[in-house]
């Protein structure tokens, strides 16, 4: 009987972390989620079921964060994806000397090195009307007027993914770079021999070999990129007109703005539910990736 | 056995002693804010040490930080019972601190102290009883660039406003980058409403409230307001960029002498020197509509006062209070804060010393000051709101009955 316990036992200093910083958490936002007037109320709360649920998910402007969440979640991946795969082929290409290769690698990591507030500063000061790439594009007389990249309804979406797509790919760059300097260059002679072109090689040869790092580091993306607060935040406030409205500036708006705490609890159960459905494909892929 | 009884009253001497200076023990007052870190080094904690000077028994402890932490931290201390026995409170968080019950009834302790609140500038109220005293106040006034008005041949500043937006077009002048006015609306930080869209309303004696409840719709002074800053926005003389621009990029706007005209806090005024002492500005009061010739309501930010309901020292904590709204205290803190004083028989030095500062003083002293945000559940929130829908009706897409119309719901919803 005792010895049934020892496991537990050597177990139980991860198991009491595991709760205390996951499990009590999650457990009581989702009580929050079914209960009204919570946390700074006088009265007591009070149990309302699902219709917190009910009414987080037919409220429109939800419906639009949610939306905007998905749009820069999946055009962040591609973006990184496609960005992080064409400078890690670059800093990989073996005409490059060493000393050049170890400076572009400095200079493309750059945007990972800033803490996402930086980023939102500095592209703020480059994108205001009156900054530098309006005047590049006035004294190249691509434009009359200044555009208002951050401040327009139409652009600010598209302006606030290129900038997390700029922060983010970085990781990936390092990431594939690791990637490609493991395949074997066994693979690229025998298709050399068999008449492959450089693009054929790409294909069935480097994409193949990198899919493992392409599916996790695409699911883990995407659920961070669904968790983006601080860039935001701090370039648009979620504005113009909710425009760039997401589910994490939804979610602080109904917490420390309107101070409804149930209802912010509720769309950050929906945030995990989300997180959670990439998560289930991440963990099953690494599972078959590792039998 | 007389032994015994010495050694009886010597124990029985010792424990009243040691039970004496138990019940007289100092009281340690914590006192949250950010206006600390706002004022020279050293200044607000000198102002403590003379309280405590006049007060033995009483030690401040100072819990200083930015504004938007010392918010936090303070709605995480509401929420968990465990506030400063003060705080430094903004009006916008005053209704919620009291839904809550976190905050101390004033108006009893100060009759409890006898306290006279004649000498008070302002009392923000909830029901009758006072939860907030504005120890200083920054005025909002308007700023003008003299040189670009000069330039614009423009020989006074306006004063209704018809003439501000005469101004503002003269102003303009796109093809050196140059704006008659600058606008934020950041949702980010949407005080823009507040400071620099209600202000027009408030300037000229009109109200967005009718018996504590919103009265967006079909109130002249509001849709008036409106209006008229849609016309400012659609003849393209407010500085691009609007939507998502802070208070913070308004001010760099006007050092950096790319526009006319701005509404802004005194406060500022030493930092726009700083950035840019070649800048030839000046200070007036806000348009009101033509032929009104009513006092001038005056938009303004205060550093705000407060005692926790669960603070174990209220009295204590009522005689720091007591001190900071002294007629001399409140001077010399309005003083070193450049700012407007709490107390009416407060003069600021900087009035007599400065003129700019001078000339926002008489603004302040003709006019009445005006924040109808203050003390309204959600402040912030319901900016927020009012924001979103006025950038869809100066987008275009909403009319003016719509927007005000949609306004109006959205702020109805927390008056319920």
């Amino acid at each position: 009987m005792k010895k049934q316990f020892i496991p537990f036992a050597y177990l139980s200093p991860t198991l009491f972390l595991i709760a205390v910083l996951s499990f009590i958490p999650i457990a009581t936002v989702f009580y929050y989620s079914l209960m009204d007037n919570v946390i700074i109320t006088r009265t007591d709360p009070t149990f309302v079921g699902l219709s917190n649920y009910i009414e987080i998910l037919s409220d429109d402007k939800f419906l639009q964060a949610l939306r905007n969440t998905l749009f820069l979640a999946i055009v962040s991946v591609i973006g990184h994806f496609l960005l992080g795969l064409s400078f890690a082929m670059l800093l990989n290409a073996k005409t490059l000397n060493p000393i050049t290769k170890a400076i572009f690698r400095v200079i493309y990591i750059l945007p990972w090195v800033f803490t996402a507030s930086i980023i939102a500063i500095l592209w703020r000061l480059l994108l205001n009307p009156n900054g530098a790439v309006n005047y590049l594009m006035s004294i190249s007389r691509l434009a009359d007027s200044p555009t208002e990249w951050l401040s327009s309804r139409d652009l600010a979406l598209n302006t606030v993914t290129f900038i997390n797509i700029w922060a983010g790919y970085p990781f990936y760059m390092v990431s594939f770079l690791a990637g490609l300097q493991g395949i074997p260059n066994d693979l690229y002679e025998a298709g050399k021999v068999d008449g492959a072109s450089g693009v054929q090689l790409f294909r069935f040869v480097t994409l193949p070999q990198l899919k493992p790092i392409i599916i996790s580091l695409g699911m883990l993306d995407f659920i961070w990129t669904t968790h983006q607060f601080t860039l935001i935040w701090m370039t648009t406030g979620g504005g113009p007109i909710r425009a760039t409205e997401m589910l994490s500036t939804f979610t602080y708006k109904l917490a420390f703005s309107s101070n409804e705490f149930s209802l912010a609890s509720t769309t950050a159960m929906v945030i995990l539910a989300l997180s959670l459905f990439v998560a289930i494909f991440y963990v099953r892929n690494q599972r078959l990736s590792s039998e | 056995m007389r032994k015994y009884a010495v050694v009886l009253l010597m124990t029985l001497a010792l424990l009243i002693a040691v039970g004496g200076a138990v019940l007289a023990q100092d009281v340690t007052l914590e006192f949250q804010q950010w206006w600390e870190p706002e004022l020279p080094e050293g200044a607000f904690r000198a102002l403590m040490d003379e309280f405590e000077a006049q007060n033995p028994g009483i030690t401040v402890e100072l819990i200083s930080g930015p504004y938007s932490t010392t918010r936090d931290q303070i709605v995480a201390g509401a929420a968990t019972g465990t506030m400063a026995d003060v705080v430094g409170l903004d009006g916008a968080w005053v209704n919620d601190f009291v839904q809550q019950g976190s905050l101390a009834d004033l108006s009893a302790l100060m009759s409890a102290a006898m306290f006279d609140d004649s000498e008070l500038a302002a009392q923000i109220q909830l029901n009758g009883s006072t939860y907030m005293i504005p120890v200083v106040n920054f005025v909002y006034p308007v700023f003008v660039n003299l040189d670009l008005m000069e330039a614009a041949g423009i020989e006074a500043a306006p004063m209704t406003r018809a003439e501000f937006a005469d101004a503002a077009a003269q102003l303009t002048d796109t093809a050196n980058n140059v704006y008659g006015w600058v606008l934020p609306l950041s949702l980010e930080q949407p005080n823009g409403i507040q400071n620099d869209v209600m202000s027009w309303v408030w300037a000229s004696g009109g109200s967005m409230m009718a018996d504590g409840l919103p009265n967006l719709v079909d109130n002249e002074d509001v849709s008036s307001a409106i209006e008229f800053i849609k016309g400012l926005y659609d003849a393209g003389v407010i500085a691009p960029g609007a939507f998502t621009m802070r208070e913070q990029d308004k001010v760099e706007e006007f050092t950096n002498g790319r526009v006319g005209m701005m509404v802004d806090s005194l406060a500022h005024i030493n930092l726009i020197r700083e950035r840019n002492p070649e800048l030839n500005f000046a200070i007036t009061a806000l348009p009101a509509t033509e032929g009104y010739d009513g006092p001038r309501g005056l938009p303004y930010a205060s550093w705000g006062i407060g005692v926790a309901e669960n603070s174990e020292h209220q009295e204590e904590a009522w005689k720091l209070v007591e001190f900071l709204m002294s007629a001399d205290i409140n001077t010399q803190l309005s003083s070193i804060a450049n700012a407007f004083p709490g107390n009416v028989n407060s003069t600021p030095d900087f009035v007599e010393t400065d003129e700019l500062f001078a000339a926002a003083f008489e603004v302040f002293q003709t006019g009445y000051l005006a924040n109808e945000f203050t003390g309204l559940p959600v402040a912030e929130n319901l900016m927020r709101e009012f924001d979103e829908e006025f950038q869809l009706y100066l987008d275009g897409d909403s009319s003016l009955e719509d927007f005000l119309a949609n306004a109006q719901e959205a702020w109805m919803s927390h008056f319920e």
